[in-house]
């Protein structure tokens, strides 16, 4: 999936993933798709709330060797 | 602690922190206080802090980064505040926004995960010759595990998942431990009990029905053997009592305590279908109900494994009650009609507990997850009664 920006936020504790992901939204343009790689568990479910809160669109989430990924559609 | 230590308008407005045993205590005390659950809302309505006198608010952290003034109209000021959420990383946040807003609040150290683990000693009561009783109550979760002693020895019975818990306080209270018993195969918490066994050489009881499939060495508890702690007549009666597992077993303690697992509630009985089939079990959950706990006697005080809902605990925080009281007042003691009681137990059955087939394959030894999974395994609410 290609995404316009890449955010590492592996490594971080809630609630640094998603301060982190909001922070590089404000930046980008409607439209524009985030990479989010993160590996607090708590982020899955909090990004997809996150997202849909704030009139964004998850558009796809995996999770390998612990590693969780977003793509997350700024809207 | 500068960095959460506010100056505002010449008043230090500090971010407290408060131990899940601090709220245990407001909990049983009925003590006043307001929960701001800043969890996202999923979370948030599987499993919270509950207490009689415990008004809470659910807001996201996610939806506060922008700023608090939305909910200071929602926080009470004279009332002490709470701010918690999954491990505290979040509630320090907003504890902090909160404090440079004005408030004095504080957040909840380890968060729910600290709460979910949390154990409150409550003793019940005195045994013949010396010997005493306690519950363990696990507030956030419901769990209650016990510690029976008598002339320096100790029994466990349905220990939660941290054996530290268990042998500190019997080296607190100087006593060895020397039988860990589960009066069934745990399906919505990971028993402590393979564990402690193994720190304090004591022997393991498990019901040899429940433990077909277990990995390990363990003893089998038949009906009618007992199990002694002290040099007095402290027994362990076992009483086969099949229903939530086949193999469910409760214990008859100094003729004065009934241990019944999770076969009886205060409010509620056992559901019996988290180890196969509803319909297969019923049965069984009725012939124990309504026929074996019948000719035991009314003054037995009973002691299950878990609780469901706050009313169910007692002023000092226990959760004991006379067998002939539940048999007046327990709902599910009170069902004449079978055909009515297998519809109401198996129609009714509230959803799993989270994880439970993972739960039970750690308890029997066929995996072992390690700490962090088996505590995210564990987080949530117990299920395991029908109401």
């Amino acid at each position: 999936m290609n995404a316009d920006r890449l955010l590492d936020a592996k490594g971080l504790a809630c609630p640094m993933p998603i301060v982190k992901t909001k922070k590089s939204m404000n930046d980008m343009e409607t439209g524009q798709v985030l990479e989010i790689h993160a590996t607090d568990k708590g982020a899955q479910a909090d990004l997809a709330a996150w997202t849909k809160s704030g009139g964004h669109d998850l558009i796809q989430s995996t999770e390998e060797n612990g590693v969780y990924k977003f793509w997350i559609k700024k809207g | 602690m500068n960095s959460i230590n506010k100056k505002i308008g010449g008043l230090v407005m500090s971010v407290k922190e408060m131990s899940a045993k601090e709220v245990a205590r407001k909990v049983i005390n009925k003590d006043e206080l307001f929960i701001l659950d800043v969890r996202n809302e999923s979370d948030f309505n599987d499993w919270k802090m509950e207490g009689h006198n415990i008004e809470i608010l659910n807001t996201p952290y996610f939806e506060l980064l922008e700023g608090v003034e939305d909910i200071m109209d929602s926080i009470p000021t004279n009332k002490e505040v709470l701010v918690v959420c999954a491990k505290e990383g979040s509630s320090i946040l907003v504890a902090e926004m909160l404090s440079d807003a004005g408030l004095s609040v504080s957040y909840l150290q380890g968060g729910m995960k600290a709460w979910s683990e949390y154990l409150e000693p409550v003793k019940i009561g005195d045994l013949t010759n010396g010997g005493e009783i306690y519950q363990f109550v696990r507030l956030g979760k419901g769990c209650l595990s016990y510690m029976i002693t008598s002339n320096g020895e100790a029994a466990i019975v349905d220990s939660t998942r941290n054996p530290d818990i268990y042998v500190e306080f019997a080296s607190k209270i100087g006593v060895k431990i020397i039988h860990v018993l589960d009066t069934h195969l745990h399906a919505d918490h990971i028993s402590g009990g393979r564990k402690i066994a193994e720190i304090t050489n004591a022997t393991y009881w498990l019901p040899p029905k429940d433990a077909e499939e277990v990995t390990f060495e363990y003893s089998p508890l038949d009906s009618g053997n007992v199990v002694n702690i002290g040099n007095t007549n402290i027994d362990i009666v076992p009483l086969y009592s099949p229903g939530h597992t086949i193999g469910s077993t409760s214990f008859v303690i100094d003729e004065k305590y009934l241990l019944s697992g999770d076969i009886l509630f205060i409010d509620s009985i056992g559901r019996p279908d988290l180890a196969g089939l509803a319909e297969d079990w019923v049965g069984d959950l009725r012939e124990t109900l309504y026929n074996r706990y019948r000719e035991l006697s009314d003054n037995l005080v009973v002691l299950p494994a878990h609780f469901m809902i706050m009313e169910e605990l007692n002023d000092d925080g226990s959760v004991a009650k006379p067998l002939g009281t539940l048999f007046e007042e327990n709902h599910g003691l009170n069902i004449a009609d079978e055909a009515e009681f297998r519809q109401i137990v198996t129609g009714n059955l509230p959803p799993q507990p989270n994880s439970y087939q993972e739960i039970r394959e750690t308890n029997m030894g066929k995996m072992t997850p390690d700490d962090d999974k088996q505590r995210e395994m564990e987080i949530g609410p117990n299920r395991c009664a029908v109401r």
